[in-house]
């Protein structure tokens, strides 16, 4: 069994207002999660606005330091006290796909730019190396690199971008992705492209991802583990299936029936009328 | 009821002419609420604004018409031409990310006040006002707050109130849910359901979500590139689809607890997501009240 994920203790306290009157929001509240398997995973992080979910992966992502505990991603601790990767190991072991795809990338700037400077910078890489590295990675989220070559995000479908998100992201060959709401931007019917193409990696090329959503019917599609939070907590955690399938927490129920779904109906709606 | 008559709506953007809407012709009835569904750049929402007389340059209308069967406030019916004297008073829009639309430096009171559609008698406004909010299930204090005190659960409360206040006889909802979680979405939309009912009006409800539509609509619009692919009555839609496009707007959508799909799923998304379809411009009625945009026969992809 390889630990793949593990947060112990984690929390993130936020000051909010003047030196007077100075609040405090707990972001994250004494989070633990450990995940191991034998294969890489898809975890899953599902809850509402204000739960947390950001402030974990930012945490996760060395973007925001965390009050106290710590994180481990395979067997390295590399948020909190004892996190000792470089910068530029910790970018080849844990990269990020944001949500906006178009706010990812410059609009002043040839996208595969930021693949090119991906592979010279983090992965470390020649010229050659990494014009070869750029079109691996564009091929295995199906895009061809003539064709991405020299544009600008506004020549993409909202899709497209996340697919170059997603290749980006392949470059320096992290063992975790941490995706951010990354399909919440696109269109629903080009959605199941990039979950897709989660779980083709997963399968094909062993990435682990952190799926961070608000959207619960594609984290039971493609998550392995599954974590609930609210309110910084993380209020159920576990197998995906059996987290969906037998909730426990009334929170979790509390989401699985607000999904709007077409198998059964809230309540019974007046007929149409002409 | 609203009659769109073969309605062409443009962009005129530097030299080139965009046609967001490409002829559509169809009726909505009185009384019900409609889902508009379709990817970003269907047309959408150049619908909804044009249905709504909001008809600004670089938009304008090509070809067609629109007529309503709705009374303006004066009694006489309203035309294309008054339709703008009517907001918020016989018709209200619910915009896109709408809880941002709310003055940010005047109290929820002051704007229900300072609203195109108001009553001169500011006490009488602000007293109906404070017991509208209560029913939609929001604080009193919420009157005296800004709009940044509140959620934005909230703050689409203050919208939905805002838009129904004056009961008008037709409400545009544009991705009224979109910024919200499910469990504020659920509680939103059972209210706009709610006051439909109440009021007896109609409701043009645009949304990507088709889990959305099963749940809210009683009548359903899909849209593609510009064009109508399917008009009908949501049951049928669901239960019968008959548009390549429509069938896999309602496939792309996973359902929890049901494992069959999980396979089908990564095949056709996978390969589907990305094909292009062909809509003609005319809409055929295939069974009673359900049409289609059928050109020739099962030719609905085009590669």
């Amino acid at each position: 069994m390889t630990l793949i994920l593990k947060t112990e203790g984690l929390n993130k306290v936020y000051r909010q207002g003047g030196l007077v009157r100075a609040r405090q929001v707990h972001a994250l509240r004494d989070v633990n999660i450990t995940v191991e398997s034998d294969r890489p995973v898809v975890i899953a992080v599902v809850g509402e606005s204000g739960s947390g979910k950001t402030t974990l992966a930012k945490t996760l992502l060395r973007l925001e330091t965390p009050t106290s505990g710590h994180a481990i991603v395979y067997d390295r601790v590399v948020a909190g006290k004892g996190a000792t990767p470089t910068r530029r190991e910790f970018l080849g072991l844990v990269q990020p796909i944001f949500q906006n795809p178009f706010e990812a990338f410059s609009r002043y700037r040839p996208v595969d730019a930021y693949l090119h400077e991906t592979a010279r910078r983090v992965a470390g890489m020649d010229e050659s190396q990494a014009e070869a590295a750029v079109a691996h990675a564009l091929d295995s989220v199906g895009l061809n690199y003539g064709e991405v070559r020299g544009k600008y995000t506004s020549q993409f479908s909202g899709g497209e971008l996340q697919r170059i998100s997603v290749a980006r992201a392949l470059i320096p060959q992290p063992r975790l992705i941490v995706a951010d709401e990354p399909v919440s931007m696109i269109d629903a019917s080009r959605r199941m492209i990039i979950i897709n193409l989660f779980k083709r990696l997963r399968d094909e090329q062993g990435r682990s991802f952190l799926y961070i959503t608000h959207d619960l019917a594609t984290a039971y599609y493609i998550s392995d583990f599954i974590a609930v939070m609210n309110k910084g907590q993380v209020v159920e955690f576990g197998v995906a299936r059996e987290v969906m399938s037998n909730p426990q927490h009334a929170y979790t129920r509390l989401l699985l029936d607000s999904i709007p779904t077409t198998n059964s109906r809230w309540r019974p709606r007046a007929l149409a009328a002409g | 009821m609203i009659r769109l008559s073969d309605l062409k709506i443009s962009y005129r953007i530097g030299n080139r002419v965009i046609d967001a809407v490409d002829g559509v012709t169809l009726t909505i009835p009185d009384r019900c609420i409609v889902g508009i569904a379709g990817e970003s750049g269907s047309g959408k929402s150049t619908l909804m604004k044009a249905i709504y007389g909001d008809i600004q340059s670089p938009m304008y209308l090509s070809q067609g018409r629109i007529d309503y069967s709705l009374k303006g406030a004066d009694g006489r019916p309203v035309t294309s031409e008054t339709i703008r004297r009517e907001w918020f008073r016989s018709l209200s829009y619910i915009p896109q990310s709408s809880m941002n639309s709310l003055n940010p430096v005047i109290r929820i009171r002051e704007q229900f006040i300072d609203f195109p559609g108001s009553d001169s008698n500011k006490k009488r406004v602000l007293e109906r006002a404070r017991a509208y909010i209560g029913k939609l299930g929001l604080p009193a204090e919420a009157m005296d707050s800004y709009p940044h005190q509140l959620s934005g659960g909230m703050r689409q409360r203050v919208m939905i109130a805002l838009a129904t206040f004056f009961q008008p006889e037709l409400i545009i909802a544009d991705e009224p849910t979109t910024a919200l979680d499910v469990v504020v979405q659920k509680e939103i939309l059972l209210l706009l359901m709610e006051l439909q009912e109440q009021m007896g009006n109609t409701i043009l409800v645009v949304s990507h979500d088709m889990g959305v539509h099963y749940q809210v609509t009683q009548k359903m619009l899909i849209m593609y590139a510009g064009r109508v692919v399917e008009y009908g009555d949501t049951d049928g839609i669901f239960s019968d689809p008959q548009h390549p496009y429509t069938r896999m707007l309602i496939d792309s959508l996973p359902t929890i607890g049901d494992d069959s799909l999980r396979g089908v799923l990564a095949s056709t998304a996978g390969a589907g997501g990305d094909r292009a379809f062909r809509v003609e411009p005319h809409l055929v009625e295939v069974k009673p009240g359900h049409f289609v945009a059928r050109g020739e026969h099962s030719a609905g992809v085009a590669a």
